[in-house]
């Protein structure tokens, strides 16, 4: 791994561009720039085309003959399939609203990880190949020739783009990077370049199950090991159901969430939450991974892991499905899913079964987030909530991309927290880093690799700046996230940035403040740290479990 | 690009477009410059917006994939604010209260924040970032495009008899200092000061100058000379327009013809500028007129959970099935005592081939057509290239 | 989805307004402006004396900002000799000098005026005073 700097070097950033005009500067391969090249195995799982061993610190990167034949054929399939492109590729005007937009901007100073110059890298092959001055005129017109080192840039910088949104936000056309960073890696995968956390995890999902890669007995394993641990804490030990079929709901969580801690902590919330409901469903080793790092590679892999969706709801016959604390999850589901894979006829119209409130605004998708779900219940009354628990935590709440900007889920978990919270330990951070104008954590999209982290922490500088404004101010000690992603690379950002500040999912907050019918007397949260002014009882406790 | 290279280059161009008329007309090729190109222009400009149009609305949007800047619509008793509905609409009414407020009043410009990265000596890091409220670029923008619109209407006059009132309206709005003689319009002074803002920041901004193509400085410099040389014409410069309204007149009535009273040779500067100009704007970044309508990240409600958005070209995709999986683990499956479709024992007896046919069976019933089956190609569209290498 | 009708929609809203000169237009003849100069003391004058201050295509392009200067230099300046481009001296007065000349309002002044839509204020104190002017209800000038 490469050696990292102190934040003091990695803070000091320059905006200004270099002298060089950005088609006559090329990326260089330097260890911690990029993600490494993908196995041949995985491709091989996914049938992926090109699987072949070779590496991005090679010269060669050993493409196919005909590659570039195949890149422009792909190029101009989806000028033709996807509206979204042919007007991104058209209306630009260049008034660089989006430039400082992007974390990766912020945190490298890179100009061509500005929105505009990174779409530009497209934009310049879509000039030469499909206009006519680009034709002619070439370089004048911002046109350029397709060559190896311009897809080896391309690989560079759409691997530099999490695909949160937030220039789109900006942007006076709402020209949407993230959709071109997908195409772009679609045509990139066309020729045989992937990145190898992306594509281990999608093969992973394909074959065995999810991400991780654990096996459907491995991942039962797990949840029944939660539940122990649930039992420890709690002295209720949840049901966990796994494949059965003929329940209500089938629930889906990222596998973030039962692979590592602390999503893990929220996987026990999720498990309390639905023992606590005697809840009517079941969890699927088919349909283990709600994440989708397919959508990182190309639309086409996104539809194939989704799939398992609506296959596995079918043969389970529930009636309708919830889903747990994701970020891309939940950009799929809500924008993609039934498009891919529906119309979801076979499954009912989501109705809460224990507030009785229909979920309209899932009526055809048929897909219930959790943040929704139990801020109904608690609205409803039907959570008996003991906030104090939770007295340890100052919390702040990073909104995460997808579920921001391309769903709008800003008020449920805001107000779950604020019922399962003290008074007084919910801070927001400053207001321009949060909601639709969040940052990415700048991990988005398949970057969780670890060869790739000095660029993850300069993505993450803008969020974690953020943070620190508000662990300094008000002493912020928890960030709440919704996002399996976040939870696992928000640590390692954290640790770098803002030593002393601890993530958490939401449930997690919920499953600490649930208070059980005939539960054993909590002196320590789910991760086993001594509630406030239980520290004595607590250390007691410790010594008799441990 | 090169900055150097692209400034000149367009700074070139429109010096050219300049002189074009005024050789031409010295020429005595009025019927050329007042009638001909003006009437081609027009046409360029509508065929090509149309064309340009069309290419967009044939080519499908196949998601529905609306930024959204504001609460969801979710649950019955979450109340949304206005500008909730406004920034993620969910009906096509909050869409189009969207649409107005982006197409009408930047919206999302006026979004608008700056970054800057501050020194902070008490962080470890040293160096904070801070973001600062900056609309001076909504502000151009909506001063360019405002003033451009007004100098639009105003222009009727020339091809309108008699002059609608709504025209009148706008030129006595315009017109409303009084100052000078004739009076001066704040719209040509608002249009001028605007684009030089325009294009100073494309120059004195660095991170804009390493962006900026021939294409973004040449409408700038474009612009400005319209501008110009009908201040020119209007205030110094001046020009029979009696002559000049006999000759738009009868272009805009069908009736072409060149007056016989002299028309000075500005106006044809001025006339040619602006046909150019309009000749030039469907093919380029200007089209983002037309474009912003067809934004799918605006003009689309945040209602794909609750209305099913179809993608003509939606294909099959290779996939796995339960059944996948199962047998890849079934005996560790069976041990941790997860429920099975096929029981150990019975798998043995079917073997391998019955097991793999079984699996093609789940999938054909478990996924819809359109949505997978096992064997489905992977990047269909480039398959017969792909498949041309292996073969040789 | 394509949406097309809304684009149909589009395309006809942008033809409206890219042909609104021509229907408005439509079935009206363009009547091009013919100022007259058979006033009784234009008819008065031998030929090679029916000239005006300045040649007349100077006149049409500039008569607005010569009475403006003319009002300054007689109003603000007592300078009432004005030196034509024939080296004719004249008296700098609209009511004594042009409108002598051109007494006829409607077939010479508001000839183009109308034409042109323009209302000069001119006429709010001067000879012709219709009654809305008057009441300086509008005072636009082009």
């Amino acid at each position: 791994m490469a050696a990292i700097p102190k934040p003091e070097e990695l803070a000091n950033i320059s905006f200004r561009p270099p002298g060089r005009k950005w088609m006559d500067t090329k990326p260089e391969f330097k260890e911690g720039t990029h993600c490494h090249a993908a196995a041949p195995k995985w491709l091989e799982w996914l049938d992926y085309p090109f699987p072949r061993s070779w590496s991005t610190y090679d010269e060669d990167w050993k493409l196919p003959k005909n590659w570039k034949e195949i890149f422009l054929v792909g190029f101009n399939d989806r000028l033709n399939k996807y509206r979204s492109l042919r007007l991104f590729m058209d209306i630009c005007v260049r008034c660089g609203a989006c430039a400082d937009k992007c974390q990766f901007f912020l945190g490298t100073g890179d100009p061509k990880n500005m929105p505009v110059l990174r779409a530009e890298l497209m934009r310049s092959l879509y000039r030469r190949y499909h206009t006519t001055a680009g034709k002619i005129l070439g370089r004048l017109a911002g046109a350029r020739e397709l060559t190896e080192d311009v897809v080896k840039e391309l690989y560079y910088y759409l691997y530099q783009c999490s695909e949160c949104r937030r220039c789109s936000a900006f942007c006076p056309y709402g020209i949407d990077m993230a959709d071109i960073t997908i195409l772009g890696r679609e045509l990139l995968s066309s020729i045989g370049l992937g990145i190898e956390w992306a594509m281990a995890s999608v093969g992973s999902c394909f074959k065995i199950g999810s991400h991780i890669g654990s096996p459907p007995h491995a991942f039962k394993d797990m949840l029944e090991f939660f539940a122990d641990e649930c039992e420890v804490v709690t002295g209720i030990r949840p049901r966990v159901p796994v494949n059965e079929k003929g329940h209500e709901i089938l629930f889906i969580m990222p596998s973030g969430d039962y692979f590592a801690d602390p999503g893990t902590f929220n996987c026990m919330g999720y498990l309390l939450l639905f023992e606590y409901l005697d809840l009517d469903y079941t969890i699927s080793t088919f349909a283990a991974e709600g994440g989708n790092f397919g959508y990182f590679i190309s639309h086409e892999m996104g539809k194939r892991l989704n799939a398992k969706f609506y296959a596995e709801a079918k043969r389970l016959g529930v009636k309708w499905i919830l889903g747990g604390e994701c970020g891309h999850m939940w950009r799929v589901i809500n924008q993609y899913m039934d498009t891919w894979n529906g119309p979801a006829d076979f499954l009912e119209e989501p109705v809460s079964p224990i507030t009785g409130t229909k979920f309209e605004n899932a009526k055809s998708t048929k897909m219930v987030h959790i943040c929704e779900f139990t801020a109904d219940l608690i609205k409803h009354g039907k959570l008996n909530l003991d906030p104090s628990r939770n007295a340890h935590i100052v919390l702040t709440f990073h909104d995460s991309c997808n579920p921001a900007r391309a769903m709008g889920l800003l008020e449920e978990p805001r107000y779950i927290i604020k019922n399962v919270l003290p008074p007084g330990h919910f801070y927001e951070m400053p207001e321009n880093t949060i909601r639709e104008k969040n940052f990415c954590c700048g991990s988005g999209s398949g970057f969780n690799a670890d060869e790739y982290l000095p660029i993850r922490l300069r993505g993450g500088f803008p969020r974690a700046s953020a943070v620190r404004y508000v662990h300094e101010k008000y002493g912020v000690n928890h960030v709440g996230m919704i996002c399996a992603i976040d939870r696992a690379v928000f640590p390692p950002l954290m640790d770098y940035w803002v030593p002393g500040v601890d993530i958490t999912g939401i449930h997690e907050l919920v499953g600490n403040a649930l208070v059980f019918p005939g539960e054993r007397e909590r002196v320590v949260d789910l991760r086993k740290r001594p509630l406030k002014g239980k520290e004595k009882e607590a250390e007691k406790f410790l010594e008799e479990v441990m | 690009m090169s900055f150097n290279l692209a400034w000149y280059c367009s700074f070139f161009l429109v010096l050219v477009l300049i002189f074009v008329p005024i050789i031409g007309v010295t020429a005595g090729l009025e019927v050329v410059f007042g009638i001909i190109i003006p009437y081609l222009a027009i046409l360029i400009f509508f065929v090509g917006m149309v064309y340009k149009v069309v290419i967009w609305a044939r080519t499908p949007v196949p998601f529905r994939i609306p930024t959204t800047c504001g609460q969801q619509k979710s649950l019955p008793w979450l109340k949304r604010t206005l500008r909730d509905r406004l920034e993620n609409p969910f009906t096509t009414w909050e869409v189009i209260g969207r649409m107005i407020l982006e197409v009408f009043f930047f919206r999302s410009l006026f979004r608008n924040i700056k970054a800057q990265l501050r020194d902070e000596p008490s962080y470890p890091e040293k160096k904070r970032l801070v973001y600062w409220s900056s609309k001076w670029l909504w502000l151009g923008a909506i001063a360019f495009h405002y003033s451009f619109l007004v100098i639009l209407i105003r222009h009727l006059w020339l091809f309108t008899e008699p002059v609608p009132s709504f025209v009148r309206l706008v030129e006595h709005i315009d017109s409303f200092f009084q100052l000078y003689v004739p009076a001066v319009y704040i719209s040509g002074i608002v249009l001028i000061v605007a684009l030089t803002y325009l294009l100073l920041r494309r120059i004195f901004d660095p991170k804009l100058r390493y962006i900026s193509l021939f294409s973004d400085y040449l409408p700038l410099f474009w612009l400005l000379a319209i501008g110009i040389s009908g201040i020119l014409m209007r205030y110094f410069f001046k020009v029979d327009m009696t002559a000049v309204k006999e000759l738009t007149l009868g272009l805009a009535s069908l009736h072409p013809h060149i007056p016989k009273e002299h028309i000075g040779v500005i106006f044809y500067v001025h006339l040619f500028l602006v046909s150019s100009f309009f000749a030039y704007f469907p093919f380029t970044k200007l089209a983002h007129m037309a474009g912003i309508f067809m934004s799918m990240t605006r003009n689309l409600a945040n209602n794909n959970r609750a209305v099913r958005h179809v993608n003509p070209w939606n294909y099959p995709v290779r996939v796995k099935t339960y059944l996948d999986q199962e047998n890849d683990w079934r005996e560790d499956m069976a041990k941790f005592g997860l429920p099975l479709e096929i029981s150990v024992e019975e798998a043995k007896k079917l073997g391998k081939e019955k097991l793999e046919e079984l699996a093609d069976e789940e999938a054909a019933r478990l996924y819809n057509k359109l949505s997978g089956n096992r064997h489905a190609p992977v990047f269909p569209e480039t398959e017969f290239l792909r498949k041309q290498i292996k073969e040789e | 989805m394509y949406d097309g009708g809304k684009v149909i929609i589009g395309l006809i809203v942008l033809f409206i307004i890219c042909t609104f000169p021509f229907f408005y237009n439509m079935g009206r003849a363009a009547k091009v402006p013919e100022p007259k100069l058979d006033t009784p003391a234009i008819k008065k004058l031998p030929e090679w004396e029916r000239v005006c201050v300045q040649p007349t295509p100077w006149m049409r392009a500039n008569h607005m900002r010569l009475l403006d200067h003319w009002r300054n230099w007689a109003l603000r300046e007592a300078n009432r000799e004005y030196i034509g481009f024939n080296g004719k001296r004249y008296t700098i007065s609209l009511q004594n000098t042009c409108l002598n000349c051109h007494s006829n309002y409607d077939k010479f002044c508001n000839e183009c005026h109308s034409y042109m839509g323009i209302k000069p204020y001119c006429w709010g104190c001067h000879l012709q005073k219709p009654k809305e002017w008057a009441k300086g209800e509008l005072k636009e000038g082009r």
